[in-house]
């Protein structure tokens, strides 16, 4: 894989995005509150709590180090963050109080930013379901699940059927969307939160 | 003791058993929940993985209306621990971090809404039973003892980390649940994954990643011979109860773990019908396990609903030199 930072120039892509900040920077300023995260001591806490650590690319404690060896586009295509479950193990157990799992979701925003990411099931499923969000302001299980299913499970998709007819029969779920009532004001507060991200 | 109550989605959909329990034991405990008008969804573990800013201006929508709402009452109860976590994790950040609030405020202010942190306190509803409606409340509405019901606590994740606003004694390793169901006169068990993942959504992403979470659960359950699993998460009675057979099928396993809302078991104890507590919708039949204190449920789960088939239906193959198909 090739870097696409020029690190004695800082020429690339992300020059301008980084405004003179290095990596760790940029992505302590996008993450809400104190991340922490050039605390980090490498212990491996992290990775040693984390319950689908096995499957990960990287352990979150080799993540933080490719993001303070500025290797963006491994760090944004590694599977580590959209592996991350959100148990936020890793952030009690941090020696260092470093916001683990807030930098996991820093990290995948970064990712489905950037034109050079590969797509993945995760992304593409996160997507789907804030697409139902924003067009009726509540999330839609019978709409996320089956059309993810056929998109990426297409060989459990029977497994999938037999799951959502048992939802059916047992009224836990519909086949419709709820809409809110005020979703023009929902849309014009999450049009200029977007619009400020752009501008991070 | 009126409370402001925050559904959230899966509660009118997927964890339907789940409202319908809170409300049938909401009058007895002295509770007036009262809904956000016009709520959204919270955006679960997902809308923050794609729009940093919008997921918790998303959130600072419900925060306003509950604002708006405060003369009813501050404290904003959510049953669902992505929901519960998502709501106090957006007022925390919002009192610590100046310029993400100016952001958010620029956000809110785009829809004419405004919201002051730290004006509403959001709080689970386990910690709100427990600790605001306490235990003695509790055990003086129990009529029908669950005694001989072997229970195993199951908090999950996100309502005990990261408490951002320190309710909680341990991250790891709570006891108020235990307490709780001790109350209702159930028999509870050791269970050294209680604080464990469900997986949350990675049954959506990668199943294998997601069974082994789900199998280590329910291994746990059963190695300590509970008779189910009590939860306080949508999403992790989702992931025991609907994904089991999944689990299942992927580790040529067959346990058989139900798993309940601890809603559910209130109303239990407090002598209300199973039916009124959404008890028959699970696909993990709990009536061999509740049969223990004599309740009885008339609806069978649709998923574990035996097909019927002739015993003579369809000449299968033999074996010769088995079933007396040969000599």
């Amino acid at each position: 894989m090739t870097v696409l930072v020029d690190r004695q120039t800082k020429k690339g892509p992300w020059v301008d995005q980084l405004k003179g900040r290095t990596l760790i920077e940029w992505v302590e300023d996008r993450t809400p509150g104190d991340s922490r995260l050039e605390m980090c001591i490498q212990c491996g806490t992290c990775g040693g709590s984390c319950p689908s650590g096995q499957d990960m690319d990287h352990t979150p404690r080799q993540l933080f180090a490719m993001l303070r060896a500025e290797l963006e586009e491994e760090v944004l295509n590694s599977n580590t963050p959209w592996f991350c479950v959100s148990c936020y193990l890793c952030t009690v157990r941090c020696p260092q109080e470093v916001k683990i799992t807030d930098i996991m979701y820093t990290i995948k925003t970064l990712a489905v930013a950037d034109p050079r990411t590969h797509a993945n099931t995760a992304r593409d499923f996160s997507e789907t379901f804030i697409g139902y969000v924003d067009r009726f302001g509540r999330s839609f299980e019978f709409g996320l699940a089956s059309r993810h299913a056929l998109s990426h499970m297409p060989n459990s998709v029977q497994g999938v059927m037999e799951l959502g007819l048992g939802l059916l029969t047992q009224r836990r779920m519909d086949l419709t969307p709820t809409k809110i009532k005020n979703l023009p004001q929902l849309s014009k507060i999450l049009h200029r939160a977007k619009e400020l991200e752009a501008e991070l | 003791m009126k409370y402001l109550f925050y559904p959230g989605c899966s509660m009118e959909k997927s964890a339907i058993p789940y409202l319908m329990s809170l409300k049938a034991i909401e009058d007895k405990l002295s509770m007036e929940l009262v809904e956000l008008e016009d709520w959204n969804c919270c955006g679960a573990t997902e809308y923050s993985a794609v729009n940093r800013i919008a997921s918790h201006a998303l959130v600072g929508r419900n925060l306003a209306i509950a604002e708006s709402m405060s003369a009813e009452s501050h404290t904003l109860v959510a049953p669902c621990s992505a929901c519960y976590l998502n709501l106090s994790k957006t007022d925390h950040y919002l009192q610590e971090d100046r310029i993400f609030k100016a952001r958010i405020d620029d956000a809110l202010a785009a829809g004419d809404m405004s919201y002051t942190p730290g004006s509403i306190e959001v709080r689970h509803a386990l910690d709100v039973i427990y600790n605001e409606i306490g235990l003695e409340k509790i055990k003086a509405n129990v009529v029908k003892p669950l005694k001989g019901l072997r229970v195993a606590a199951y908090y999950g994740c996100m309502i005990v980390r990261p408490d951002l606003h320190g309710y909680y004694d341990s991250h790891e390793y709570p006891m108020i649940l235990e307490e709780l169901l001790e109350a209702l006169g159930a028999e509870v068990i050791d269970f050294p994954m209680k604080t464990h993942c469900c997986s949350g959504h990675m049954t959506q992403i990668s199943g294998e990643t997601a069974y082994e979470l789900i199998r280590r659960l329910i291994y746990g359950a059963t190695r300590y011979e509970a008779d189910l699993m009590v939860t306080l998460c949508p999403m992790c009675q989702l992931n025991i109860d609907a994904y089991q057979s999944e689990a299942n099928r992927y580790f040529k396993t067959d346990y058989v773990m139900p798993i309940l809302y601890f809603t559910q078991l209130i109303g239990l104890a407090f002598g209300i019908d199973a039916k009124d507590l959404g008890i028959g919708q699970e696909f993990v039949d709990p009536r061999p396990a509740l049969a223990k204190i004599d309740v009885e449920v008339d609806e069978a789960p649709a998923a574990t609903k035996k097909r019927r088939v002739k015993e003579e239906g369809l000449p299968m193959p033999q074996m010769p030199g088995k079933n007396g198909g040969g000599d």
